[in-house]
């Protein structure tokens, strides 16, 4: 099985505020898109790491909103981080929807997942995000990145102790 | 700590001054090599210097006459990082996605009903 699925590609473009991604799955397109429609088959797969997701809203047409929340620890003493938007538009074989972290309204990324068929019960998910700034873009890179965010600052933390910054 | 690093990613969401990098990737360069390809006095590109300074992206000479600009690439290789981590955050997603498939195709293909399609 594992012969049939290799490991997430990423591009961050250099001229546009887009990251672009790919990953094989042991699966047909249309097995590929109930994981991505069903609410339920979704929660269970989406994430962020180590979080539970509770599907609020969930239309599955075009124009149709979605929003759910993860979330990890008890409901006093936890942390919950909500995301919204629109399936813009739901086809055979892609989906373009918006994304928005509630805690930031205004910033919203325009995805587009395509379905490739590969044959043998192979798909090829392409998924690309498309955001207003190379600021956004950025962020978005950093997002939900605790670990590498403290790695990253550690390491700078050397860099400024060498006095290379 | 994280205004600096905040300094690092403003530095770079200007497209001058990631041209300029992009440039300085080659080889380093003087002010006046940098201001060349621009229609910008050499004083905007100073400017644009310093800020990538303080990201602490470049670094200058002191004892050379020429001052030539340096890229740090360690700064770059902290960004390459975060965006291997997202990557690999992506992948662990996708692995929960695998096994979401997987059974899936078991219901799909029941293993008992002999042969699959």
């Amino acid at each position: 099985m594992s012969a049939m699925t290799s490991e997430a590609t990423i591009e961050a473009d250099e001229t546009l505020p887009m990251i672009r991604m790919t990953r094989d799955f042991a699966a047909t397109p249309q097995q590929l898109m109930r994981a991505h429609t069903d609410p339920e088959l979704f929660a269970r797969w989406v994430g962020p790491n180590g979080m539970e997701t509770r599907i609020v809203d969930w239309d599955v047409r075009d124009g149709g909103e979605w929003r759910y929340v993860a979330g990890r620890g008890s409901a006093d003493d936890g942390e919950e981080y909500a995301f919204r938007g629109c399936f813009h538009r739901v086809g055979e074989d892609v989906i373009v929807q918006t994304f928005t972290f509630e805690p930031e309204p205004e910033g919203v990324a325009l995805e587009t997942l395509r379905f490739e068929d590969l044959g043998d019960g192979r798909t090829r998910l392409h998924a690309q995000s498309l955001v207003d700034s190379f600021e956004g873009r950025d962020a978005f890179l950093r997002s939900g990145m605790e670990v590498g965010v403290n790695e990253g600052y550690a390491k700078l933390d050397r860099l400024i102790a060498n006095g290379d910054v | 700590m994280s205004d600096r690093l905040s300094r690092v990613f403003a530095a770079l969401a200007d497209p001058t001054r990631r041209d300029m990098v992009a440039r300085l990737t080659t080889a380093d360069a003087t002010v006046g090599e940098l201001a060349e390809p621009y229609d910008v006095s050499v004083q905007a590109v100073s400017k644009h210097l310093k800020v990538l300074e303080d990201a602490g992206l470049v670094s200058r000479t002191k004892e050379a006459q020429r001052r030539p600009v340096h890229l740090e690439a360690e700064v770059f290789d902290l960004m390459t990082k975060w965006i291997e981590r997202y990557r690999q955050q992506a992948e662990t997603r996708y692995r929960r996605l695998d096994a979401v498939l997987a059974e899936m195709n078991e219901q799909d293909n029941p293993p008992q009903e002999g042969t699959a399609s």
